[in-house]
């Protein structure tokens, strides 16, 4: 399976949803696909965007939080998952993109390409929904039903160690950051107004 | 456990005074009076950490949601945090309220907390983060409200100090 196509798969419930990516290779094909102000990528700080994912869900439980992540990243703060699995917010979906290397800086291989099972870390911590997903069939069947499921989960996506030809795009950091955060102020006072 | 209460009230109440609503927390002797104040109250989220720079992750979603938040921390949790602040603090301009309980100064029996204590100030300057003491409860409140008010005007981290003479009660 390749990253682009899961994206690809995935990308017209992403567009209704939060959500956060790692940096590389997965901010930039998601934005290859189309940018859009309830998106936003971490494009550093390697290991945060699931805790950045958990601060919004759970500031924010009425509204959908999607965060694209990878082996290396995730690796970096394996604690993360406990502490998501600790106040499993029904309102988060973590995907991890695992190419078993740290494709963006050179290739590396991670520790998950000599067996390490980031589904079962996540399992073990105390997540009840997880899944280690191979073909895209696989993979769309799991989001859309963790996204039914209305309860925390962690998919393992097995994805080709193949990016974009570039990891720079024409969309500044802050620019991404205060367009999402009036993104999210807007929502906020639409439903209120509603309400 | 000599932690002083009456001086732990005082900060909760400051940090409620600033409509604070979730705190991210990784705990410590020092902090246990504060943390169970969290814990009790039901207008407060309270996140207990694996580890200290999750924290900055969870109060950058936080903000860009919209919700109010400050990290209870060790300085050893500060100084585990660092890449976080710069690379996701910094970088993307997010206002961080830290309140660092301040181990390893003069008075400091436990021979593991002095290493950080000598080199918590230097790292706050390097980083060009703005940071007050608390070594009194008659500034708590003003000093806790004012790091509020920087924080979130120039959208970067600021530094409290929670020091042994608030904190302990020898």
């Amino acid at each position: 399976m390749l990253r682009i196509d899961a994206l690809k798969a995935i990308y017209p419930s992403l567009e209704k949803h939060i959500v956060v990516t790692i940096m590389g290779a997965v901010a930039a094909e998601l934005q290859s696909l189309g940018h859009r102000p309830n998106f936003f990528y971490l494009q550093h700080a390697m290991g945060l965007a699931s805790s950045m994912g958990l601060g919004i869900a759970l500031s924010r439980p009425e509204l959908k939080v999607i965060v694209l992540d990878g082996d290396g990243s995730i690796l970096m703060n394996l604690g993360s998952l406990t502490t998501m699995a600790r106040y499993h917010p029904k309102n988060l979906i973590h995907i991890v993109f695992d190419n078993e290397s740290l494709l963006s800086v050179g290739g590396f291989p991670t520790a998950t390409s000599t067996g390490s099972d980031i589904a079962q870390i996540a399992s073990a911590s105390g997540i009840s929904r997880t899944a280690t997903v191979h073909t895209l069939e696989e993979f769309t069947s799991a989001f859309s039903q963790a996204l039914s499921a209305n309860e925390l989960a962690t998919i393992v996506a097995k994805v080709e160690a193949k990016g974009p030809s570039a990891f720079v795009t024409d969309l500044p950091l802050l620019e991404n950051r205060f367009q999402f955060q009036r993104y999210l102020r807007d929502l906020r006072k639409h439903r209120g107004k509603i309400s | 456990m000599p932690v002083s209460l009456k001086n732990s009230q005082i900060i909760y109440d400051a940090l409620k005074a600033c409509n604070i609503s979730l705190i991210s927390a990784l705990p410590e002797t020092w902090l246990v009076h504060l943390i169970r104040l969290a814990d009790e109250d039901p207008e407060m989220t309270v996140v207990r950490l694996a580890k200290e720079e999750e924290g900055v992750g969870i109060s950058a979603g936080a903000h860009l949601a919209g919700v109010k938040s400050a990290m209870l921390m060790q300085n050893h949790g500060f100084l585990a945090s660092i890449n976080g602040i710069v690379s996701l603090a910094h970088l993307y301009k997010i206002p961080l309220l830290m309140l660092i309980s301040y181990r390893g100064e003069f008075g400091e029996r436990d021979p593991w907390q002095t290493e950080g204590g000598g080199v918590t100030e230097p790292l706050l300057r390097a980083l060009r983060i703005p940071y007050v003491r608390l070594d009194d409860p008659i500034h708590v409140a003003r000093r806790i409200k004012k790091a509020q008010t920087l924080t979130e005007s120039s959208l970067k981290p600021v530094a409290l100090l929670l020091c042994r003479d608030l904190m302990w009660e020898e």
